[in-house]
């Protein structure tokens, strides 16, 4: 009995990895077929992006904090004061600003859009909107892709760069490091490959959260009980996702650069 | 114009559709009905490719549509408009938007031309001037309504019907049904409906088929059905239950 059900669960995660990816290569391949519309590019971007800068500056801003705070704590001891900076810029900048600000967007931005399109889908305007000869792909799952890899590089640097400002703001005012050598250790030791990572990094955690929230949305099942299944589903699935890519992408990121 | 040959379709354990075989001509307005949750929906929605056979095959105007990916099923849809059990108008978007979905969509016609369109779809239906509403604040049977408009406004060569009248009170749903009549009547459209409300079927079709245990058990004409001895169909057109034993 249990070789079966790991039989089985194990088919059900390979199937839907599939799916996933398929939703992804049809979302690319949309462009050939149907122009994204401008106006729920536009929605979306303001829901996504401007609406998720909250979310995000309070994570950066508490993570720079505490990162500085505890990095400080252990470097005073061998009298490294100085480059507390350094280790806050590069972990926020490569790891924990692109990995954090995705794990809000997931809980956020994912969430709702599983929500959204499950609520769609139960009520059969999915399938209206089939009938009414559009591609749930093109009319649904490209504006909302659009808009996050639009808005997750724009909101980790923002995370970051708050981040950033105000671990420098309690190195200074209440750690009492020097400023002018908290900012050039930090500036010396911090790479654009650093930032770059980053970047590359948002951009990709963004398609992931796009991608899995929509797939959970539209293969949605059974009324608000299936809904909420879906959400929930979607949300667990993108950041674990996130977690494990991220460490992948680390490793990958660093030889391209370093070597 | 509809052929459907040997469908089945199973959910799971549960077999739904177990061989249903039907023929449908241009210009009929045909009803299926059965028993809830015997399959009917599912039914419809084989004829338009939202859902697709485990096996079997459905031929529109001679075209295999089993066979098509979504794309293509997206040009054959152009020839259906469908009018769902809840009505699925897009709660995002108000009655207008809703109307005038797909002329948008394509952007063939000039802006004033939409607008025409879509007032003369909503006085088709009977709700002229309610374009700025949104679908929450509208009465279920005024949604299925403005979902009606939605699915003629383009013109279809068939309708599908999904329950027209479930969910309505009397009043609302003898208005539905003369809408149904009317669009036949005016539009030359096949109109195809599924329902279990044996007085709308009398106002809105002229053929009726039946499904019963995952196949068509019978069909005929509408009155022929209507008044017929056969005990399967004249118990449910009459609304005789049968004692059962896992009742
Ligand atoms: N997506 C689905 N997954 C599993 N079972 C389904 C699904 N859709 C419908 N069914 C089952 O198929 C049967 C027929 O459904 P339906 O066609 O909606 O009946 P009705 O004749 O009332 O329209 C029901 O028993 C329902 O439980
Ligand atoms: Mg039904």
């Amino acid at each position: 009995m249990p070789v079966q059900l790991i039989h089985q669960r194990f088919r059900s995660f390979i199937t839907q990895l599939g799916e996933i990816s398929q939703l992804l290569m049809e979302s690319i391949g949309s462009f050939r077929h149907q122009r994204p519309s401008w106006k729920d590019f536009l929605y979306q971007l303001q829901f996504i992006g401007v609406k998720s800068q909250s979310v995000v500056i309070t994570t950066g801003a508490a993570t720079g904090m505490v990162l500085c705070a505890q990095t400080f704590l252990q470097f005073h001891k061998v009298k490294m004061d100085t480059a507390t900076g350094a280790v806050v810029s590069i972990g926020m900048s490569s790891e924990l600003g692109p990995v954090l600000a995705a794990l809000m967007l997931t809980g956020r931005v994912g969430a709702s859009m599983t929500a959204e399109l499950g609520t769609m889908k139960v009520t059969e305007q999915i399938d209206a909107l089939r009938t009414l000869a559009a591609h749930p792909v093109d009319t649904l799952v490209v504006p909302r892709f659009l808009a996050l890899l639009a808005s997750a590089p724009l909101l980790t640097a923002e995370s970051v760069v708050v981040g950033i400002v105000s671990s420098w703001w309690v190195g200074v005012n209440l750690l009492g490091i020097d400023s002018a050598y908290y900012l050039v250790n930090m500036t010396r030791y911090t790479d654009p490959p650093d930032v770059l990572t980053g970047l590359i990094k948002s951009l990709v955690f963004g398609a992931i959260i796009a991608v899995v929230s929509c797939y959970k949305g539209l293969t949605c099942q059974g009324g608000a009980e299936g809904v909420g299944k879906a959400t929930t589903e979607a949300v667990v699935v993108a950041s674990i996702s996130i977690l494990i890519i991220n460490f992948f992408l680390t490793l990958f990121l660093s030889r391209l650069f370093y070597s | 114009m509809i052929e459907v040959r040997d469908v089945t379709k199973s959910f799971g354990t549960q077999q739904v559709l177990r061989g249903v075989s039907l023929d449908i001509r241009r210009g009929e307005a045909v009803v299926i009905i059965g028993r809830s949750g015997g399959g009917k929906s599912i039914l419809l929605k084989h004829l338009i490719g939202l859902l697709q056979p485990d096996s079997g095959v459905v031929r529109v105007d001679g075209e295999d549509i089993t066979a098509m990916n979504e794309r293509s099923l997206l040009r054959v849809r152009r020839k259906y408009g469908m009018l769902f059990q809840m009505a699925a108008l897009f709660d995002s978007l108000t009655v207008d938007e809703n109307v005038g979905f797909v002329l948008r969509r394509q952007g063939l016609e000039s802006e004033t031309e939409i607008r025409r369109r879509i007032d003369e779809a909503l006085d088709m239906v009977e709700l002229p001037g309610i374009g700025n509403k949104m679908p929450s604040e509208l009465s279920g049977g005024m949604r299925k309504r403005v979902g009606l408009a939605r699915a003629i406004v383009y013109r279809p060569e068939i309708v599908l019907y999904d329950e027209p009248t479930t969910g309505l009170d009397p009043i609302a749903a003898d208005n539905i049904d003369r809408l149904i009549r009317r669009v036949w009547e005016t539009l030359h459209v096949t109109s195809i409906a599924v329902t279990h409300d044996m007085k709308s079927a009398r106002t809105i079709s002229n053929r009726i088929l039946m499904l019963h245990e995952g196949q068509i058990y019978s069909e005929g004409p509408t009155s022929e059905i209507l008044e017929s001895r056969d005990p399967v169909i004249y118990r449910f057109v009459n609304g005789i239950s049968t004692p059962q034993k896992s009742e």
